[in-house]
């Protein structure tokens, strides 16, 4: 009995150790060839881009996904937001800022194997640049009053006026190289010069990119054979998709309340970075009780621009004194100027005329940061007697035609995505109806010379106007929150230019 | 018959007449104009014409309604205005997510609701009963979505049987696909089961005290007879009702679950148009749920005459 047994659990336990020994050797087979070649990345965006050509078309996501990875510039701007040569191997800009020539690179070819050249750089900036041009960025190339190309290698813009931030803007996505060929098209099917290739849009769903073999940098050339940006829009299913291994990477979690989740996670990270997104409530200069500089700085006093970020961002965000990050070239901390001081807000009130404060309506987007902004805004307004209505405004439609078109609004408050946008108070119209004729001196002066360290000390004034000025208050920055796989190596943590640069992206071994 | 088959889709295209007015009046009332959207915030009035005149939206009302229907009659529903391609070919694709999904989401609701609503309706006051209503309840209080992030917590996060999300395709394979659509199909059907449990409930409780139910009894059939042949066919009218109405709402009130399961669906596409105000893509999808929902209704309608010979004479 006890012998029969024994050979039987004998048997037994052969049999087991030989199908533990299969069903390893099958998962070996079945796990090497994939671990060995993982050259594909799941990539997640929370805003499916509408169209694909970044110079006809202003939403950020389409430059997130075609910049640099399908799409380039004669210049690009580097993690650190520096500019860089790309397409233009060089340049020399003549000593009265008015004529540009650029060395194109020799050898570089369209996905569709058009060259790409002179003739190629001039066409794209026409196309950019004239009458019937939707270029969202227009006003870019306002100054270029004619184009040359003596040969196929050499590109020469001649100006009207010094714009010391043309080199800065030619690294923008609205100004990247298309080609004349296929720009018509590129809406749908983008063909450009750099490392992805366009391979097929699912709408609603996905975008997929491959490698482009021929790439002309051969420094630079894509690590990963594919990659696909899948779109998911609720927070909840951002993080799902992650947890449930369907994604490999978020660069940008819409959910800050959510990071926390992923703490203890095995195979995900985060990372914290900063972006351009400037978190800013800008007042109506030209309405009343606005228009009265005491009383924009008694606002600005009564917030608590710290409680704001934990209130809004879960505490993940950095406070600002005026319209730059950190990022800026000439960056300069100005919290300090209008700090958090009750008291002096509400002697700034009676100064003013409104010993008893005063009520408005803030339009806020329906954007997560916004109304929970708001909300914390609007208790600090009621600890110096104003009483703030929160009037929910759908953004981009209504937003846009009541804000930005009609300027029908007190207060409103977003995220300022475009990086270096500080002159957005000197134009006009702009939504804040601003006027400071000494600011509006600034911005021109920053244009007369393309020397960094002038413009550099140019920007601090135009950073210490805008903070003593407020003419929208100055809340936070909004960080990058970036979730993706340990062995995911290569992806920006900052962000200088809303971007996902794929080109030096790889799996660890 | 054939006068009211008439009739009817003569009534048919009228309605679809007036809601494509509807429809077209409305979208131009919103606020918000597709090219400023698209051009973001930095763009100049010039460029801002030039793209309204490249999308035609510089054109009178009356020629941009003409167009458009004129279109629609030659079968060319027009181009997106933001993704830039044909609408036809995206209502396409989306449908090829949505009606899937829906159909599932409707059996699964009919299969769980009318045996769960004639039994109870046969047990009444009897703890059949009152389990039964309470599962009416509760999936009727607990929104769609909800269900949709407590199926996705358990089953993708925690255990790691289903995807959390997203669609592969069809082109991926059957199995795949309908695996994707099971969670969702399981969270839009659980308030519709809740709804079609209590008609189905009630109706068989009012059927119950017709004088024929009576007369069956009487003539001694066995209850379940009585039942099964003469009252659950008779019932089955405002049953039928409901379940052409929540159809129509399925396809398009998924909204909210395929959002949560990211499903490239009708009920996103229409609500991202909506955010961009590609009017082109709106228009036409409502114009899509206001026929789907006058057709549903009218295959409805056809169906009480099948079912009922009453109503057979009466035409």
């Amino acid at each position: 009995m006890n012998k029969v047994s024994f050979a039987s659990s004998a048997r037994c336990i052969k049999r087991l150790s030989l199908g533990a020994a299969l069903s390893a050797g099958l998962v070996v087979t079945a796990m090497t060839p994939a671990e060995a070649a993982k050259t594909a990345l799941n990539l997640g965006m929370s805003v499916e881009p509408t169209g694909l050509d970044p110079t006809i078309a202003a939403p950020v996501a389409i430059g997130q996904l075609t910049w640099q990875n399908v799409f380039e510039g004669l210049v690009t701007i580097d993690q650190t937001g520096k500019v860089q040569p790309q397409l233009a191997k060089s340049w020399e800009i003549s000593g009265d800022g008015l004529t540009y020539m650029f060395k194109l690179r020799t050898g570089v070819k369209f996905h569709d194997g058009e060259a790409f050249d002179a003739a190629a750089a001039k066409f794209a900036l026409d196309r950019a640049r004239g009458t019937d041009s939707v270029n969202p960025q227009k006003r870019f190339f306002a100054s270029i009053a004619s184009i040359d190309t003596p040969d196929a290698e050499t590109l020469v813009l001649h100006l009207t006026a010094p714009t010391g931030s043309l080199i800065y803007w030619l690294a923008w996505p609205a100004s990247v190289m298309v080609a004349p060929k296929t720009a018509d098209n590129d809406k749908v099917m983008p063909i450009g010069t750099g490392p992805f290739k366009f391979a097929s849009w699912t709408k609603g769903d996905r975008v997929e990119l491959v490698r482009n073999g021929d790439y002309w940098n051969k420094d630079a050339s894509a690590k990963l054979d594919k990659v696909t940006f899948r779109f998911i829009a609720d927070p909840q299913a951002q993080a799902a998709a992650l947890k449930s291994g369907d994604l490999d990477a978020f660069p940008e979690f819409a959910a800050p309340e959510l990071m926390s989740s992923f703490d203890g996670d095995a195979r995900l990270i985060t990372k914290v970075g900063n972006t351009e997104l400037k978190v800013v409530a800008g007042m109506n200069n030209a309405r009343k009780p606005f228009d009265d500089k005491r009383v924009r700085q008694a606002l600005m006093m009564a917030i608590d621009r710290q409680t704001v970020i934990d209130g809004a961002w879960s505490g993940l965000g950095t406070p600002i004194g005026s319209h730059y990050t950190p990022n800026d070239p000439g960056y300069k901390d100005m919290t300090g100027v209008l700090p958090y001081d009750v008291e002096k807000a509400k002697a700034l009130l009676t100064e003013a005329g409104y010993p008893n404060g005063f009520t408005f309506t803030i339009k806020s987007p329906q954007m997560a940061y916004a109304p929970r902004s708001a909300q914390v805004m609007q208790a600090m307004f009621a600890e110096i007697g104003v009483t703030m209505n929160i009037e929910p405004t759908e953004f981009p439609a209504k937003w846009v035609q009541d804000v930005m078109k009609d300027r029908n609004f007190d207060m409103t408050i977003v995220a300022h995505a475009e990086p270096l946008d500080i002159d957005i108070y000197a134009r006009d119209p702009y939504y804040f109806n601003y006027r400071n004729p000494a600011f509006d001196a600034l911005m021109k002066k920053v244009q007369e010379t393309a020397d960094p360290a002038t413009q550099n000390a140019v920007y601090g004034e135009a950073q210490k106007i805008l903070a003593e000025d407020v003419p929208a208050l100055y809340l936070f920055v909004m960080p990058k929150l970036g979730v993706w796989d340990r062995k995911l190596k290569g992806l920006w943590e900052n962000e200088p230019i809303p971007s996902n640069v794929l080109s030096g992206v790889y799996w660890e071994e | 018959m054939i006068a009211l088959l008439l009739r009817r889709f003569t009534g048919l295209i009228l309605t679809l007449v007036i809601v494509s007015l509807l429809i077209f009046t409305v979208m131009d009332l919103l606020p918000g104009d597709p090219a400023s959207i698209m051009l973001g915030t930095s763009a100049s009035p010039e460029t801002l014409a030039a793209l309204r005149h490249e999308l035609g939206l510089d054109q009178p009302l009356v020629l941009r309604y003409g167009q458009w229907l004129a279109g629609l009659l030659s079968g060319n529903l027009g181009n997106s205005l933001t993704y830039g391609v044909p609408v036809a070919g995206l209502i396409v694709e989306r449908l090829a997510v949505t009606l899937p999904l829906a159909l599932m989401a409707m059996v699964l609701s009919m299969a769980i609701a009318l045996p769960l609503g004639v039994l109870a309706a046969s047990r009444r006051g009897r703890v059949f009963d009152t389990i039964a209503t309470l599962f009416s309840q509760i999936s009727i209080a607990v929104p769609a979505f909800w269900v949709a992030l407590l199926l996705i917590i358990l089953f993708s996060t925690m255990l790691g049987l289903m995807p959390a999300g997203g669609f592969p395709g069809w082109g991926a394979g059957l199995l795949p696909a309908l695996q994707a659509l099971v969670m969702p199909a399981v969270a839009l059907a659980m308030p519709q089961a809740g709804v079609l449990t209590r008609v189905a409930r009630s109706a068989v409780l009012e059927t119950m005290h017709e004088d024929f139910a009576r007369t069956a009894v009487a003539k001694g059939l066995s209850s379940s007879a009585v039942l099964w042949r003469h009252i659950v066919p008779n019932a089955l009218i405002p049953v039928l009702t409901m379940i052409g109405l929540q159809f129509t709402f399925l396809v398009a009130g998924a909204v909210l679950v395929e959002n949560v399961f990211n499903l490239p669906g009708l009920g996103r596409l229409a609500l991202q148009a909506l955010s961009q105000r590609d009017v082109i893509v709106m228009q036409d999808v409502v114009l899509f749920f206001a026929g789907l929902v006058i057709v549903v209704n009218f295959v409805v309608d056809l169906s009480y005459v099948a079912i009922d010979p009453r109503i057979r004479k009466a035409v």
